[in-house]
């Protein structure tokens, strides 16, 4: 919110310079985003008094002598139609800064700095000023609109500093205001702020104005939807005489951004800006029926508002209208039909308060929001609603343009804007905050933010102030305290109350760090992908139709398309960051991610989801193979102590033949595999990739072992190679399986070579394996071991027909 | 005999001169000393042509020499060994400042890692880690935390819907309700998570991640707060850091503080970090609202808490200097690489 200090200056005599109050505010609660010097582009400049004028032949250029007190007198050459003799100008001195301005002498185009010049061989040393020039418009100090000479006030001293003259040393406050403290949505909400901070008195507008006789028969307002609308309060007004409005009220509005638009307009935008109540005005002519009906919109009925847009209406909007049509969208804008025009004679003001979710969605649903339309959001206390009516009414007054009629309805619900009486205990205030606010200090504060309060013992007895609609209970109250108080005071303690808790990860916390960080150690690196990914990515890895993983949940208000579904699959998300990588040069890497996939009961969501933590994991790159990728599962396998077993498949996005599931014992928990080439072709992926994901979750509901340790063999083992032949459909799972189940004392089986080709027979290869023998409770004898190795071959003959390789 | 033996002697002397190898030394010395076919060996075998008297003195002769043979040998082995292993250093001379053939390692992810800190210290404080779902309903995200429907602070937080109860957590705050509905004090929670709002640019990314910490027990007060998050700040900022609190709102706490720590890299100086401010906020905190608690089934008159929750992105890019939160979800190696507090 923009805060002029001089405007704020009007309810509070601020005795501290810009920057302490900028701090002050901060310390109580208000954040000043930005604080800046109207004039902070511009310097230098001071009163010139024009001496003498000569015009330069044949050009439209004078030279004059300028004085300009105790700077000096100086020639300067000036372009604009309106020097004269005598008048008394801004003159930029050498070395000033002031705005440069095209050819048009209108548009701004940066700051520039003043230098000795020469004009038509004339020597220039200064520059005579426009408004434009000094950033100051016709709104903001009148006749600065001209385009020419901006012409100061003929009391003004020679050499004197023009900035105090034209409001340029008044400074803008940009403050942020807190969702809980709506009633500072205003200029004076703050000086009330600044007041109790500065522990100075509030100077209240005046709201008094003369009613006449006069009265609007048979006017009458009626709301039937009080539950948006609580409050509407209408005064008819009449005699108008539409005209521009005095210079204070256009500069406060200009200063703030607000263009001047005609006196009516501006009472209702000033009220806004200084009340916090957003106001109406509308043309009573256009108003049919002698009525106002607030109601809920039909659905489909259509509005035309001030800015021309046309809305289509359904009955969750509120709107406001007279006997016949809707001549306002509620909270948000006037009704185009209604609006006031030169021709205006009379009007009726609407100060009212409208539920602020209403506005809200009201607002969101059709796009448009409206700074009326911001306040109302976030709450308007119906103490403003009755301060800003009577307000509007004063300046009707203040600037003559027109009569206040004694036809004033105010439909409420009975809602008091009286303060109410709150009573909290201060040793809980105390206890909230953990120190003792001495009373006199609680009082003080309290004063100064309008509680009117009394202790008596532990009894703090506060008048909450309508417009206070956040406090509710002494937390509140404790609040209150210590950000007038100050925070400083706050001494740092370590809960010594407290019972003592244990702390830390819990045993699936700790597990799946511990994966990580193996991980790690394999050269993999942990990345965070978005938990939401595009639907083109399950298109990506060539998901069919009736995919589970196509029944993903959708976000109703995504960024964009791309980042509008719930990941049902790790896989996409880690494919397309392998293939940024490679863009930017990384040809190989390990990557994993652990993050969760969202699998729906039912869509749309009724209940939640199930949220499953999954391990991703791709590896690329020369060095990287199906094997290299089977490693980091058996790692995993390891540090879960689980063991994995591995039978091909195929999917939609991996390599026919380099494709795995994985098991852990009879249940699947996921798979590993080479990305298919058409997948890799889309990605432009330079170098073969693989990728791995595996159900964490899953995974953590089987069986595992844990941490444990068997003793050393008392004797020494033994270890055979055999190379065998068999036929080329034999897997090496099925020989190392046959291998360990023919005998108990063989531990370990490791293949170690492979062969196919010429010197075995057609339809066969060879492998070789090391198979590694553990003694029992005695030493094997000389033959021991050679009885095992037979009847392992015995086995494998007649399990899978394998013979010992000739 | 003196003269062969001092033919013997100097033919050892000038054979050995020449010799460069181990190996040329040994054929060498059992060309003297082999027992059978040596020279110096066979020398004893003409004692017999030895006249008696002089035969003790003949043998001694030979013993002398082939002490005397040894040695020479001995000091030649012993010569060209040295030499021998000295060449050997030299052919496997190498170029010290040739590449390292370690074992590449990658890194936990700079969340994580900034998570992990954080974790260490609160767990350190008897703080218990609990979950967080990313899906969450109204009534856990909104409503419980003091939120309801028409509250303008849902405007606050640009929220992502699934259905119209469904909506991905906009803070990881719902977490003090579910563990507030299950556990009752003392509570001591720290709730990591992934948190979702509809805003993206160089410092917001529509996901992010929070942590978020609890604490319910009697008597729990601002100054605990205050004096709790100065031992997080100086562990993880460093000794001498500080803390300040101000005034600011969040519907789920009452007072409620915006937390700023002073600034790291000029100790309170100010620097382009804090934007000359001395100070650089950090997290927001407060005073759990007795509406929270109320909704939790927790007697707000017998037990209060303080909560706070951090901006782990936030934090992260504050220590590490990253200048784009994209660089947190883009994967590139070249940035996870580089951050390796693991």
């Amino acid at each position: 919110m923009l805060v002029p200090l001089s405007w704020l200056k009007e309810y509070v005599d601020i005795n501290v310079e810009p920057r302490e109050l900028e701090k002050k505010l901060f310390s109580c609660g208000f954040e000043v985003e930005e604080a800046y010097e109207v004039g902070k582009d511009v310097s230098g400049i001071v009163v010139g008094l024009v001496e003498e004028c000569e015009p330069i032949p044949e050009t439209h250029l004078h030279v004059c002598k300028v004085n300009a007190g105790a700077h000096g007198t100086f020639q300067v050459c000036c372009g604009a139609d309106n020097v004269c003799t005598g008048g008394k100008f801004p003159l930029a001195l050498v070395g000033a800064s002031v705005y440069a301005t095209a050819k048009d002498h209108k548009t701004v185009e940066g700051v520039m700095t003043i230098k000795k010049g020469k004009l038509r061989g004339y020597d220039s040393e200064g520059m005579l000023c426009s408004g434009t020039e000094l950033g100051v418009s016709e709104d903001m100090y009148e006749g600065a609109g001209y385009n020419g000479l901006l012409v100061l006030p003929a009391d003004a001293v020679p050499g004197a500093d023009v900035k105090p003259i034209l409001g340029l040393d008044d400074w803008i406050f940009d403050v942020s205001i807190t969702a809980n403290r709506p009633d500072c949505q205003s200029i004076l909400g703050l000086a009330r702020e600044v007041a109790a901070v500065l522990d100075l008195p509030l100077k209240e507008p005046a709201y008094d104005y003369v009613e006449t006789d006069v009265k609007k028969d048979g006017f009458t307002v009626s709301v039937t939807a009080l539950d948006l609308c609580p409050r509407y309060i209408g005064h008819y007004v009449y005699d108008v005489k539409i005209g521009p409005s005095p210079a204070w009220m256009k500069r406060r509005l200009a200063l703030v951004g607000q263009a001047s638009i005609s006196n009516i307009v501006d009472i209702t935008n000033y009220v806004m800006l200084e009340m916090g109540q957003p106001m109406h005005a509308f043309d009573s002519e256009y108003i049919e029926g002698n009525a106002i009906v607030v109601r809920r919109a039909g659905n489909g009925e259509k509005i035309t508002t001030l800015d021309e847009q046309e809305y289509t209406l359904n009955e969750n909007n509120l709107v406001i209208c007279d006997g016949v049509k809707a001549v306002a969208l509620a909270g948000v804008m006037g009704g185009l039909n209604s609006e006031i025009r030169d021709t205006t004679a009379a009007v009726i003001f609407e100060a009212a308060k409208f539920a602020r979710d209403n506005i809200r969605k009201t607002a969101r649903a059709l796009g448009k929001r409206t700074d009326a339309s911001a306040k109302f959001e976030k709450g308007v206390d119906e103490y403003s609603t009755v301060y800003a009516m009577k307000r509007a009414l004063h300046l009707i007054d203040e600037l003559g343009c027109g009569k206040v009629s004694s036809t004033h309805v105010d439909v409420n619900t009975g809602n008091s804007i009286d303060p109410r009486e709150m009573k909290v205990s201060l040793r809980k205030v105390n206890d909230v905050l953990g120190i003792d606010v001495p009373e006199q200090d609680v009082l003080h504060i309290m004063k100064n933010l309008n509680f009117a309060p009394v202790i008596s013992g532990d009894e703090l007895t506060i008048q909450v102030p309508a417009y206070r609609e956040d406090m509710d209970s002494y937390p509140d109250v404790a609040e209150e305290v210590i950000r007038m108080y100050g925070y400083d005071h706050v001494i740092p303690t370590f809960m010594p109350d407290a019972l003592v808790t244990t702390g830390g990860m819990n045993a699936k916390q700790k597990s799946e760090l511990k994966l990580k960080k193996d991980l790690c150690a394999h050269g993999a690196f942990e990345c965070i992908h978005y938990s939401f990914f595009s639907p083109s990515d399950l298109d990506l890895i060539g998901l069919k139709e009736d995919a589970p993983e196509r029944h993903a949940i959708r976000i109703l208000n995504p960024i964009n398309e791309e980042l509008s579904l719930m990941r049902t699959t790790l896989a996409p998300s880690m494919l397309n960051a392998i293939a940024r990588n490679q863009k930017k040069g990384n040809l190989e890497g390990r990557l994993f991610e652990i993050g969760k996939k969202f699998i729906a009961k039912e869509l749309p969501l009724t209940e939640y989801p199930d949220e499953r933590e999954t391990l991703c994991i791709g590896i690329f790159g020369e060095k990287e193979n199906f094997f290299t990728l089977k490693g980091l599962a058996e790692q995993v396998a390891k540090t879960l102590y689980v063991k994995f077993t591995y039978e091909s498949v195929e999917t939609t996005f991996t390599h026919p033949y380099q494709t795995a599931n994985i098991l852990c014992g009879e249940t699947k928990v996921g798979y590993l595999g080479k990305v298919a080439y058409p997948v890799a072709e889309k990605l432009d992926l330079r170098t073969d990739a693989y990728i791995l994901e595996i159900d964490l979750k899953l995974l953590n509901t089987l069986p595992a072992g844990k941490a444990s340790f068997e003793p050393l063999p008392k004797f020494p083992g033994e270890s055979r190679d055999l190379a065998l032949v068999m036929d080329k459909s034999v897997t090496c799972g099925q020989v190392e399986n046959c291998i360990l189940s023919a005998c108990k004392n063989a531990k370990r089986v490791t293949l170690f070579d492979k062969y196919e080709g010429g010197q075995i027979a057609a339809g066969k290869k060879s492998m070789a394996f090391t198979v590694e023998f553990v003694a029992g409770d005695e030493p094997f004898g000389a033959d021991t071991v050679d009885g095992y190795v037979k009847k392992i071959l015995k086995n494998l003959k007649f399990h899978l027909d394998i013979d010992l390789r000739q | 005999m003196n003269e062969k033996f001092e033919s013997i002697k100097n033919e050892i002397l000038s054979g050995i001169e020449d010799l460069q190898s181990s190996k040329a030394v040994y054929e060498l010395k059992k060309h003297f000393l082999d027992s059978k076919s040596g020279k110096i060996g066979l020398l004893m075998k003409e004692m017999k042509n030895i006249a008696p008297e002089e035969r003790a003195g003949f043998g001694k002769g030979v013993n002398d020499l082939k002490e005397w043979a040894l040695q020479r040998f001995a000091e030649l082995d012993e010569k060209i060994k040295a030499k021998e292993l000295q060449m050997r250093y030299e052919q496997e001379k190498i170029d010290v400042t040739e590449p390292a053939t370690a074992k590449k390692t990658g890194n936990l992810h700079p969340i994580t890692q900034m998570r992990n800190e954080i974790i260490d210290v609160f767990a350190g404080m008897g703080f218990e880690v609990m979950e967080n779902k990313e899906i969450e309903n109204d009534y856990y995200n909104f409503t419980a935390l003091n939120t309801p429907k028409d509250h303008p602070a849902r405007d606050m937080q640009d929220t992502f819907y699934l259905s119209p109860e469904f909506l991905l957590a906009t803070q990881t705050s719902a977490a003090q309700i579910h563990t507030m509905e299950a556990k009752k004090p003392p509570i001591k929670i720290l709730c990591p998570g992934k948190v979702f709002r509809s805003d993206d640019d160089a410092t917001h990314s529509p996901m992010f991640h929070q942590m978020e910490g609890l604490v319910v027990d009697k008597k729990i007060t601002l100054c605990d707060l205050k004096g709790m998050l100065d031992v997080f700040v100086q562990k993880i900022y460093g000794e001498g850091t500080t803390t300040r609190l101000r005034p600011s709102y969040f519907p789920f706490t009452e007072p409620s503080v915006e937390v700023d720590v002073s600034c790291f890299e000029c100790g309170g100086k100010g620097c382009k970090l804090c934007k000359g401010t001395g100070w650089i906020e950090i997290l927001g905190a407060g005073i759990v609202n007795r509406k929270v608690l109320s909704n939790c089934g927790i007697d707000p008159d017998e037990y209060s808490g303080l909560a706070f929750g951090i901006g782990i992105e936030r934090a992260t890019m504050l220590k590490y200097g990253i200048n784009n939160i994209k660089l947190l979800f883009e994967s590139d190696l070249k940035v996870l690489d580089q951050i390796d507090n693991n």
